[in-house]
């Protein structure tokens, strides 16, 4: 009975390898929409950009160390702290956690792949395209100057008449396809593709911060992609929507941080995920206040959303507003204290183990509650407006998005890695990477408060030597270089790994969540099995049913331990024996994941790379205001996307046919 | 008497500008207004750091306890010996804890810190300013501020007078850019918006000079747009505006007078303007009285004769991008033309 057990689950596997797997190298390279090649194509994509983001930085830094250095000119400092910010926001922090959930979030449900794998391709290619378009902009010596959240006036046609600005709003509104179309894909896979079993409530809080973050992006990104559209419009046709002839500055600012703000929360949110998922499985305990965590992240993420006016304390709104978006922002504080709290008490009440990715979890928390500290000093309206767009800021937003964002990040890398190559990363190396970046990032960003307090405002170019900022700024330089060196640590670490690493296994750490119940690297088709769970942390209950095998070869929901519901049954016996072979996998109710249905699952194409593609000509001709090539981009995007939606032959039709 | 008095104000003036004694700290304030957020910073950068301590005290605590327990297997971790129900009742106990700890300590803590920054800013808001409360009208441009005294007439840039220990209060707007009004000691900032006008009301407590910068980012430049507030003494207030208000003198001396036409005759008359005389530009600063300021170039050199010449020959070495172009001048028009620039006390 064994032997013929492990026989089926062979051939399955064989049958699974075949339907799932794009077996010819070039083909996978430009065709694959499986959501592992992809999100791992995120996380390099996006950590390359973190590199070339880290080194402008360095330059900025260069620039600063000593009192009227002429290492730079101004020109080429704003491009650089404009490019900084921009590719770090939008280039690196989103991509790279999308690029975790685009891994792990199928992983984590058991869905054999994303609910549209062609969607997800076409959101990397975008994404990549996009990254290079902005990129090229600093190549050709044109990179966007007017800071990463672009004031108008100062970017409207009469004060930036070249194209950088042109380069930076056709970017971001290239990119925001892509941003999009990530967000709806981990929704409805996230609602619909579960493994039965996996309710609500027993969802992985790395998928449910996902979630919540696709949410926001959806409602805050349009307000972005439209304040960019306007002006556009305005900066290429004169249009009047920002300007004070009948226009309003102001409402460039509304809308940019109508989007800005909640992206701090797209930025913070998933990182939070990792962060439980990092604190359970390493302090070897159920995270306490499961319901709280995942509470919290949906509060933060509708509170998001109505705090914008305190990036704008400054600009005249009358007091009394000021004070509620003030009492609101205040607000974020409490989901967030929640969520500290439930962290420590899981590390309090388990037993930790000090490894890496905890380490960078630890490295987290301090980091991450600094700058939580300086942030609620904002909403004090008297205090914002002496500190806002100082260094006390800069010091701020670093203390938040590297700890919040960078911290977890790389702790995730040591955690997932392993599971994504097979292969564990070096300890020793590690240790350095983790204790030179700890000092680094402090050295660098705590003295950034002490300047902001004396006077220092930040996108300065220059400072002269009596205002006495000189040798806080040659200290950070030189921590600057620290956290270079780090990063420099991480990348040998990497290859070395790759190269000579320690086998990693299926489960290296003791994993709790189903992405440990697979291989490292995972198959094609993720599990041999459909699986089903009756718990939050089904490999530690080892509460995952595996199915019967010997039903059907790639699709399989039945466990003799669960009480399948009728539909489930029902569309199995629906089923054409020839489907089996086909790509395949089950779809569950929203809220308590009972089998209802299954889907049929794109296969791989090239045409979202194509239809990328004619994005970018679409873009590049709008940057160069050639019309006629950009109508003709459009009707190329057209047909790629007819191409795409033509109907395939449906079953009855296929059927029919043969008969 | 007046000349004395001014050119020992000026040296002064330069002495501060050049030196390090102007200083750009929030938490050394000069006005009681800028007084109370200091305190207010202390005290949150107090409440911070307890924060901080505590969590990192519970971090040490996770780290150094059980350092010598034997390492356990996941199942005996994961598996806890506890009943469900004593494993329940802990889940229950710790939740009280991270709710309180977590939530409801930060929401009482932050509530009172709330109520206490709005009755502060209350306090700096706008009192029912009397009509003879002196009113300033500040236009940003990239990258220089231009100040008038609609009251008095008064046009100078970069460098503002006030009388000690009286609030005035700033109208200010923009020709260009966004910028920002900031003068650490005295208070928060407030910006300079194109079509629209923000009123902020200030007052330092004693007389000093006191520095103040752009805070908005406005392009090329943003890091060079500085000036000074200058809180004197109400006497010393009303000679300087007496001064201020005259037309530029005329020149007495042929060689002064050679200096005039010069100025007169070139590029100048285009972009600035001298009270009293024909050259009549507004994009650059007012001269009526560039002699009686301390600095040039927004804050960026003292107003010396050889940085003034260095300014005029090329002042884009000195501010890359401003928009005053290359001087192209003979050394002797330069001189005459220095002279006559000097007069403009």
């Amino acid at each position: 009975m064994a032997v013929s057990a492990d026989r089926d689950t062979q051939v399955a596997s064989e049958n699974l390898r075949e339907i799932w797997e794009t077996p010819d190298a070039l083909s996978r390279l430009l065709s694959t929409v499986d959501h592992k090649y992809i999100g791992l194509r995120y996380v390099v994509t996006a950590f390359l950009f973190f590199v070339l983001a880290g080194i402008n930085a360095l330059l900025m830094r260069v620039q600063l160390m000593s009192a009227n250095n002429t290492f730079a000119d101004p020109q080429i400092y704003n491009q650089w702290f404009t490019l900084h910010g921009t590719l770090m926001i939008f280039f690196f922090a989103t991509p790279m956690l999308f690029g975790f959930g685009n891994y792990f979030v199928p992983l984590m449900v058991g869905a054999r792949d994303m609910a549209f794998p062609r969607l997800n391709a076409f959101g990397y290619w975008v994404f990549l395209f996009a990254g290079l378009f902005m990129y090229a902009s600093m190549i050709f010596n044109v990179a966007p100057d007017g800071g990463w959240f672009a004031y108008v006036p100062l970017t409207s046609k009469i004060y930036s008449p070249t194209p950088n600005l042109d380069f930076w709003l056709l970017g971001l509104m290239f990119l925001g396809i892509s941003t999009t179309a990530g967000a709806i894909n981990f929704i409805v896979t996230i609602f619909k593709m579960r493994v039965p079993g996996l309710s609500l409530n027993r969802m992985p809080l790395f998928v449910w911060t996902i979630l919540v973050t696709s949410l926001v992006v959806l409602f805050a990104v349009p307000a972005l992609t439209t304040a960019n559209i306007l002006l556009f419009l305005e900066r290429t046709f004169g249009f009047h929507f920002f300007d004070s002839e009948g226009g309003s500055p102001l409402l460039w600012q509304h809308l940019f941080w109508f989007f800005g703000h909640p992206d701090v929360y797209i930025i913070f949110l998933p990182a939070a995920g990792i962060v439980s998922e990092i604190i359970q499985v390493f302090s070897r305990r159920r995270v306490v206040g499961y319901t709280l965590l995942a509470m919290s992240a949906i509060l933060t993420g509708v509170v998001a959303f109505g705090v914008w006016v305190h990036h704008m304390f400054a600009v005249g709104i009358s007091p009394l507003v000021n004070s509620l978006f003030g009492a609101a922002s205040l607000m974020i504080a409490v989901p967030a204290g929640i969520q500290v709290f439930s962290w420590l008490a899981t590390l309090v009440l388990g037993k930790p183990r000090f490894k890496l990715p905890l380490m960078w979890i630890m490295g987290f928390i301090l980091t991450f509650v600094i700058g939580g500290l300086t942030g609620v000093m904002f909403p004090a309206v008297s205090f914002d407006r002496q500190v806002t767009d100082t260094y006390f800021v800069v010091a701020h937003f670093h203390y938040v998005l590297v700890g919040g964002m960078v911290f977890p990040m790389f702790g995730a890398m040591y955690y997932w890695l392993p599971k994504m190559t097979g292969r564990m990363l070096n300890k020793g190396l590690g240790y350095w990477h983790f204790w030179l970046f700890f000092l680094g990032v402090n050295g660098v960003f705590f003295p950034m408060h002490i300047l902001g307090i004396n006077g220092m405002p930040r996108r300065v170019y220059t400072y002269a030597t009596d205002m006495g900022w000189e040798p806080l700024n040659l200290f950070i330089t030189v921590s600057a270089f620290v956290i270079a060196l780090s990063v420099i640590l991480f990348i040998v670490n990497i290859f070395y790994s790759l190269w000579a690493g320690k086998q990693a296994g299926d489960d290296p750490w003791g994993g709790a969540t189903l992405e440990w119940a697979t291989s490292s690297p995972p198959p094609p088709y993720n599990f041999e099995q459909m699986l089903a769970v009756a718990s939050r942390v089904p490999v530690w209950d080892e509460e995952i049913h595996e199915a019967d095998s010997s039903r059907v070869a790639n699709i399989n929901v039945h466990d003799a331990d669960l009480d399948i519901n009728h539909i489930e049954k029902e569309l199995i016996a629906q089923r054409d024996p020839s489907d089996v072979y086909k790509l395949e996998t089950i779809g569950t109710t929203l809220i308590t994941a009972e089998a209802d249905a299954i889907y049929h699952m794109a296969d791989s194409s090239t045409l979202p790379l194509l239809l990328s593609l004619a994005l970018l000509l679409l873009f590049t001709a709008a940057l160069f205001h050639q019309w006629l090539l950009a109508a003709i981009a459009i009707v190329i995007s057209i047909f790629f996307i007819a191409l795409w939606l033509w109907p395939e032959e449906t079953r009855e039709e296929a059927r029919e046919e043969t008969a | 008497m007046r000349s004395k008095l001014h050119r020992f104000i000026m040296l002064f003036l330069i002495l501060a500008v050049s030196g390090c004694t102007a200083s750009h700290s929030t938490l050394n304030p000069a006005s009681s207004s800028a007084g109370k957020v200091a305190n207010l910073s202390w005290l949150l950068f107090g409440i911070a750091a307890m924060t901080f301590t505590v969590v990192t005290l519970i971090l040490a605590y996770v780290i150094f306890r059980n350092r010598n327990d034997r390492l356990h297997t996941i199942s005996e971790d994961v598996n806890s010996p506890e009943t469900p129900e004593q494993a329940a009742e802990n889940e229950k106990r710790a939740l009280r804890v991270v709710m309180v700890a977590g939530g409801l300590v930060p929401a009482v803590v932050l509530a009172m810190l709330m109520a206490l920054a709005i009755v502060i800013e209350q306090g700096s808001a706008i009192a029912s300013a009397s009509s003879d409360t002196l009113t300033i009208q500040v236009i940003g441009h990239q990258w220089w501020w231009e100040v008038h005294y609609p009251d008095q007439g008064i046009n100078s840039a970069n460098e503002i007078h006030i009388p000690a220990g009286e609030p005035v209060i700033f109208r200010l707007t923009s020709d260009d850019v966004i910028h920002s009004f900031w003068i650490p000691q005295l208070g928060g900032k407030l910006d300079l918006i194109p079509g629209q006008t923000n009123t902020i009301q200030l007052q330092a407590d004693e007389p000093g000079i006191y520095r103040g910068q752009c805070a908005e980012f406005c392009g090329l430049q943003h890091a060079n747009m500085a000036f000074f507030v200058i809180a004197s003494e109400r006497d010393d207030f009303e000679t300087w505006v007496n001064t201020q208000e005259q037309p530029a003198q005329e020149p007495e001396i042929s060689s002064i007078e050679a200096g005039r036409q010069v100025f007169m005759g070139s590029a100048c008359v285009y972009c600035h303007r001298i009270e009293g005389t024909n050259a009549t530009g507004v994009i650059g600063p007012d001269l009526t009285h560039l002699a009686s300021r301390a600095t040039i170039g927004a804050g960026v050199l003292p107003n010396t004769r050889g940085n003034l010449a260095a300014w005029i020959t090329n002042a884009q070495a000195i501010k890359p991008g401003n928009r005053m172009p290359p001087m192209q001048l003979d050394p002797d028009q330069l001189q005459t033309l220095l002279d006559y620039l000097e007069t403009l006390q």
